[in-house]
């Protein structure tokens, strides 16, 4: 019995000191090292390319119906047949037919993050008329512009087709 | 059509792990590994260990449940002084009594129900040397038990399993360690955060937003979490989160570090008891009820959310997106959650809550049919034998001949154990789900209505009980009543199963072989597997089909109304 108390508090202590701290340091070291912008959180002037951010207005394209919290990140948690997420997207789609854009599935719904910082092509060419209209830039130039920020699925098999929300608003920016 | 690549790489990607990590770990667990010995033997002199002594299944079973002991001291001490302690850039007080005891029993026990946020609560040493440890060392713990079991099959005549503090320091050292730093590595190089930086601050000048980004070493955690079928998220919206799951590749990573382990322990199964056939049955197993399983998430989330369809948009052509990340889209969201409730991680790379109700159905009574395909680390493969056992008793009752498995004669105390070790589960998550609606404490938890709330109280219960720690987050989990019923859910849902486990490694390693015959009910093959699965079905549904009838299947069946 005392043997093996003895026994669970020294390994307690062995593993605390290698894989509780050892091992994340060194990996810190080695990350710090080899992608330093990467595990510092890929931010750039205007912020992180992979945190979400609300972009208002009509001169701007728009990301999902997130919060854009990271301090408190997380899905809606609605069921599928919650009346509550019905009356959130409803809000959703008269808010995007005000601004002239045609409601999607990835507009209308929050992510599971919260912060999701892509949205779907899809999404962003149902934008690009009223973009062009609020920035006076011809349609076609935007679609373009859609098009060349278009990426995934990784590899071309691994996850889904998005479109990154700050580096397309940023390059459209840059074009007017 | 990608997907359809994505299920191609995942098949054969594993399908090399089964192999080579398999036959790996048969030479890590018979001593014949020993390029770390230079960690290794030092271990062992600290810990006053012969590598080459062994223990009986008595003893065995106090030293797993000594070191836990002092594991969930040791984490809970930290929880409560890490106001006082380094690393903590944030400045965080003592983690709440409750929750810090929730918590801590939840990762010693390699569950990860996560009732706080990890961003508002949890400084860099409580994820460090608490949470991210505790996935090692609870992992490890898995493995050595069924390492133990498996030396029970291929011994004979024994008095002794082999030895807890051996197995567990290899499995920590030769398994986990170097899988997890590699990992770690790529998923830095993906764009997961590693870093001891407190929060970054950043302003957007387009804009004029301003936003503070928790961060954290996130990478070596998130890797680990997966690879010991832990999966607890380093914040709260876990595998979704950009920083802990950046990219498609990620998140196919995150699926095999899970899947792997698992897995392979079928073939080191089948290499220890001397016939590979052996452990391909088990996993053919495990395979049809994992691919049943995915075909039916699959093809519910690509059906759409019926209150997106209420609300206006009925063309959801990528189908049900509430919940899920554009850049995994919605039929890699389904594989990465059905991976891990099929297993005991428990981590979600989307909202569990929002999935539609037979997506959600199929993550809930993944997890009820035992976690037995292929389960978590360790706990998948004694899962299953167990049932292999019970699989063998009915086979004899129906013969009128007393049952074998591997040889051993299966006899009255054995399929007692065995039963014993299938049935805590259901009754611990039927009677704690009970109690939970019939007072108030409980039924002010849920955050939607109707059947989903009840779902969402059954999904807690059945999570933690079976040490897979995924939720719907709806839950208002983190509660006096939440956190001490879920305890006792996590505590007997782990002991409940390892205590009967070492005592039936103990019998079977003392009875001798008996020859085979022609009258001897064949394990390696088809007709055996078959009955396997059937049973692991049968028992499942007999025990939950009200229970989810309750929940899911009326969900699924109200017609338009919303709740």
């Amino acid at each position: 019995m005392w043997v093996s108390l003895r026994r669970a508090v020294v390994v307690s202590l062995a593993f605390f000191v290698l894989l509780g701290l050892a091992y994340p340091l060194a990996t810190t070291g080695i990350g710090q090292l080899l992608f330093h912008d990467k595990a510092n959180g890929s931010l750039t002037a205007n912020g992180s390319t992979r945190i979400g951010q609300t972009w208002s207005g009509p001169q701007w394209f728009q990301g999902r119906r997130d919060g854009d919290d990271p301090t408190a990140t997380g899905g809606s948690n609605l069921g599928p047949r919650s009346q509550e997420l019905s009356d959130k997207v409803k809000k959703q789609i008269d808010a995007l037919k005000k601004e002239g854009i045609t409601p999607t599935s990835g507009l209308v719904t929050a992510s599971g993050s919260g912060v999701d910082p892509d949205i779907s092509p899809d999404d962003a060419y149902a934008q690009v008329a009223s973009v062009a209209k609020s920035r006076n830039l011809p349609e076609d130039r935007v679609r373009q512009l859609v098009a060349d920020h278009v990426s995934g699925p990784q590899y071309g098999f691994l996850g889904a087709s998005h479109v990154n929300v700050l580096e397309l608003n940023v390059a459209l920016a840059a074009l007017t | 059509m990608s997907f359809a690549w994505t299920i191609v790489a995942f098949v054969v990607v594993l399908a090399i792990c089964w192999r080579f990590l398999g036959a790996y770990m048969v030479t890590v667990f018979n001593g014949r590994s020993t390029w770390l010995s230079f960690v290794e033997r030092p271990l062992y002199r600290l810990l006053k260990v012969d590598p080459e002594s062994e223990q009986s299944w008595q003893r065995y079973a106090v030293s797993v449940t000594m070191f836990t002991g002092v594991a969930l001291l040791f984490g809970y001490g930290i929880f409560r002084l890490q106001g006082h302690l380094p690393f903590n850039p944030q400045h965080f007080g003592a983690v709440r009594e409750d929750t810090a005891w929730n918590t801590v029993v939840s990762f010693v026990t390699n569950t990860n129900w996560q009732a706080y946020s990890g961003e508002t609560t949890m400084s860099y040493l409580s994820q460090m040397g608490v949470l991210a440890l505790q996935n090692f060392l609870s992992a490890a713990v898995g493995i050595a038990v069924a390492v133990a079991l498996i030396r029970g099959f291929a011994r004979r005549g024994s008095k002794t399993i082999g030895n807890f503090w051996v197995d567990f320091v290899r499995s920590n050292l030769y398994v986990l360690l170097p899988i997890a730093f590699v990992a770690a590595i790529v998923f830095i190089g993906q764009g997961a955060l590693e870093t001891l930086s407190g929060p970054a601050h950043v302003h957007n000048a387009l804009t004029g937003v301003d936003q503070t980004l928790p961060r954290g070493p996130i990478a070596s955690q998130e890797v680990i979490k997966q690879l010991g079928t832990n999966g607890g998220g380093f914040f709260n919206a876990n595998g979704a989160g950009p920083f802990e799951n950046p990219s498609g590749l990620t998140n196919f990573l995150s699926i095999i570090l899970i899947l792997c382990i698992p897995v392979a322990l079928t073939y080191t199964f089948g290499k220890m008891v001397f016939s590979v056939r052996q452990g391909v049955a088990i996993l053919a197993v495990m395979t049809v009820l994992f691919g049943g399983w995915l075909t039916m998430a699959t093809v519910a989330e690509h059906q759409g959310n019926p209150a997106v369809a209420a609300a206006g948009v009925t063309e959801q052509p990528t189908g049900n997106m509430e919940g899920k990340e554009t850049r995994f889209g919605a039929p890699s969201s389904a594989l990465y959650n059905i991976t891990s409730t099929q297993t005991s991680t428990g981590s979600v790379d989307s909202a569990a809550d929002s999935y539609t109700a037979i997506g959600g159905g199929a993550m809930l009574t993944g997890m009820m049919l035992g976690e037995v395909s292929p389960g978590g680390v360790g706990t998948g493969l004694y899962g299953i034998l167990l049932f292999a056992v019970i699989t063998v008793f009915i086979g004899g009752l129906m013969v009128g001949r007393t049952p074998e498995y591997l040889g051993k004669k299966i006899q009255a105390r054995e399929v007692k154990l065995a039963a014993l070790g299938v049935l805590v589960m259901p009754i611990t998550v039927l009677v704690l789900t009970a109690i939970a609606v019939s007072v108030h404490a409980g039924r002010v938890g849920p955050l939607n209505a109707g059947p989903h709330g009840f779902s969402e109280i059954l999904y807690a219960y059945t999570s933690q009980t079976n040490n897979n720690g995924s939720g719907f987050g709806g839950l208002s989990a983190n509660t006096p009543f939440y956190n001490i019923t879920g305890t006792i859910g996590l505590l007997l849902g782990r002991f409940g199963m390892i205590i009967p486990v070492l005592a039936l490694a103990g019998s079977l390693a003392a009875k001798q072989v008996v020859p085979a015959s022609l009258g001897t009910f064949r394990t390696d093959k088809p007709m055996f597997a078959v009955l396997l699965l059937g049973i692991v079905l049968i028992v499942g549904a007999l025990t939950f089909f009200p229970a989810v009838s309750l929940g899911p299947i009326v969900e699924q069946f109200s017609g338009g109304r919303l709740f």
